[in-house]
């Protein structure tokens, strides 16, 4: 028997998820619309006043991104889990880890980056100065990878349970508090003319760890979650 | 402080609004703790009762049914 | 040469084993349990003298402390028990992982209310984004997620064993989270008040405080043994010993 070499059953993963993703457009665009409908909010429930709104928009945007990928994480592997093609991924001979990763970064293309082209738009709702909006973007470009990367550990942790949605955001949190305050404090930190560079840096470090440790640890819950 | 006092020792120095709530709190939550393995445990056991009585209900029933 | 620890290991690993052996032990520490907390209550809340500077608001620290130093120290059993029963899937682990879960959950939280019920009349305040008071709040969050995914599964084991991976992944956690809810705490200052600074506390309240910390510890085990037993007996419902002891306490 000769398996697939490594490279294209990756590929062919990734093709798989995006093509799914792509048919299914509507769901693409339910988190940004999310994100949209949240952030308009803020001025209406704080009151319109400039400053006020620029002092909360890093923290606001940050928070408002966090949620709508949360709202996109449940789904992460449900309908692989219901069609079996997740129990067939686990039984390929190519490790279950590369294949998660890729499963991660399929997601993170269809939920992460729609949001990370729209934050300069809901940055600038909330008059976030143009000047610290790069800094946004960097935080966000390192942000969301990780927390899409901490969530598929949680949702495939929760792959085997009855209900999932509220229990996600109940474990997710602890998590996704380190990356909440350096996220945050880089932009704070930018929009009060300090260095941002530490923040971003730490970001750096949790992402590159979570890159090579997630996956691994993502594949070790699926097969715990899944098999009795 | 010479002589102990219940007055004194109630009132915790004008903390006692403070003070015993706190301990309350602690007592409260571990007495809690402490039981509700307890009722579990009755509980389960009365279940496993219940079930050994059928149990032997049916095997004197149909003492000859594989 | 020493062949008889890991036997004697193997031997009480087996859950009727256990359960006699808790069964034994738990009244002795519960007794003392009982004794050192009723003498660490009597020395901290009428031998100690006031605080010159809280004055009798101190006292809640002989409580607050003790389940502060408990809910850590449970979260590192709840770990390293999660740590063997995913490794070695030794059942009595899992079960100690997830019976530790809500003792655990309990002193944080005791720790919490205690320090807003110290905090109001100290800081003036309930609650303060404090380095201390957040790491603590998110303490009870992983307890809590733990809780929820261990209850979330139809079997018992299967919710044991994915509970078990996210204590650990918390244990990795608590460390990172407490670095950056410090680093967070220096960004943002002048947002906390700190009356209390370190202060050297006389050997009149550090023994109370102490004692109340052994105190706890042996309640940890008196509770912990409770559930155990209670949660051996409902896994091995169907197995003789456990309907020999059903069949005995009917009688009595």
């Amino acid at each position: 028997m000769s398996h697939a070499p490594l490279a294209p059953a990756c590929a062919a993963v990734l093709r798989r998820d995006l093509t799914l993703a792509w048919r299914r457009r509507g769901d693409i665009a339910m988190p940004v619309l999310y994100a949209l409908i949240v952030t308009t909010l803020f001025p209406f429930a704080l009151g319109p006043e400039d400053a006020l709104l620029q002092r909360i928009a890093g923290g606001a945007v940050l928070v408002t991104m966090l949620l709508a990928m949360l709202l996109a994480l449940d789904a992460m592997f449900r309908s692989d889990i219901e069609d079996g093609s997740l129990e067939q991924l686990m039984l390929s001979p190519q490790p279950l880890a590369l294949m998660m990763g890729m499963k991660i970064l399929a997601h993170w293309i269809t939920t992460a980056l729609p949001l990370i082209i729209i934050a300069p738009l809901l940055a600038g709702m909330l008059h976030l100065p143009a000047a610290v909006m790069p800094v946004l973007i960097y935080a966000l470009l390192l942000a969301t990878p990780l927390l899409s990367l901490l969530g598929a550990v949680l949702v495939a942790l929760t792959a085997g349970s009855r209900r999932s949605g509220m229990l996600l955001a109940l474990m997710l949190l602890p998590l996704c508090v380190p990356v909440v305050i350096f996220a945050a404090g880089a932009v704070a930190a930018a929009q009060q003319g300090l260095p941002w560079l530490a923040p971003i840096a730490w970001l750096g470090a949790a992402l590159a760890m979570a890159l090579v440790l997630a996956p691994l640890a993502c594949a070790a819950a699926l097969r715990i979650a899944l098999d009795a | 402080m010479s002589a102990f006092s219940w007055d004194s020792f109630i009132a915790m120095g004008g903390y006692a609004a403070y003070v015993w709530p706190a301990y309350a709190v602690f007592f409260f939550v571990l007495i809690a703790d402490y039981l509700s393995p307890v009722l579990r445990r009755r509980r389960d056991l009365r279940e496993l009762r219940a079930r050994m009585a059928r149990q032997s209900a049916r095997a004197q029933r149909a003492p000859s049914s594989p | 040469m020493a062949n008889w620890i890991p036997l004697w290991v193997h031997k009480l690993s087996s859950p009727p084993n256990f359960y006699r052996f808790a069964g034994t032990l738990r009244p002795w520490a519960l007794v003392l349990a009982l004794l050192l907390g009723a003498v660490a209550l009597y020395g901290g809340l009428v031998l100690a003298p006031a605080d010159y500077q809280q004055g009798d608001a101190y006292r809640i620290i002989f409580i607050h402390v003790p389940c502060a130093w408990m809910g850590l120290f449970i979260y590192g059993v709840m770990a390293v028990a999660s740590f063997i029963s995913l490794v070695w899937r030794i059942k009595l682990a899992e079960v100690v992982a997830m019976e530790s879960a809500p003792i655990g959950a309990a002193f944080t939280f005791i720790t919490l209310v205690t320090g807003s019920l110290w905090g109001k009349p100290m800081w003036g305040t309930w609650w303060t984004w404090d380095a201390r008071l957040t790491s603590e709040l998110v303490l009870l969050f992983l307890y809590l997620g733990v809780i929820g995914l261990y209850h979330s599964f139809e079997d018992r084991r299967q919710g044991a064993r994915a509970a078990a991976f996210l204590a650990i992944i918390g244990i990795i956690n608590v460390p990172i989270v407490h670095f950056s809810v410090n680093w967070w705490n220096t960004l943002h200052q002048g947002s906390t008040v700190r009356i209390l600074g370190p202060s050297k506390m006389s050997s009149e309240m550090l023994w109370p405080l102490l004692t109340m910390m052994v105190a706890t510890k042996f309640y940890y085990i008196a509770s912990l043994f409770g559930r155990v037993r209670t949660d051996l007996l409902s896994m091995e419902s169907g197995k003789d010993w456990v309907r020999q002891i059903a069949a005995q306490e009917s009688q009595r």
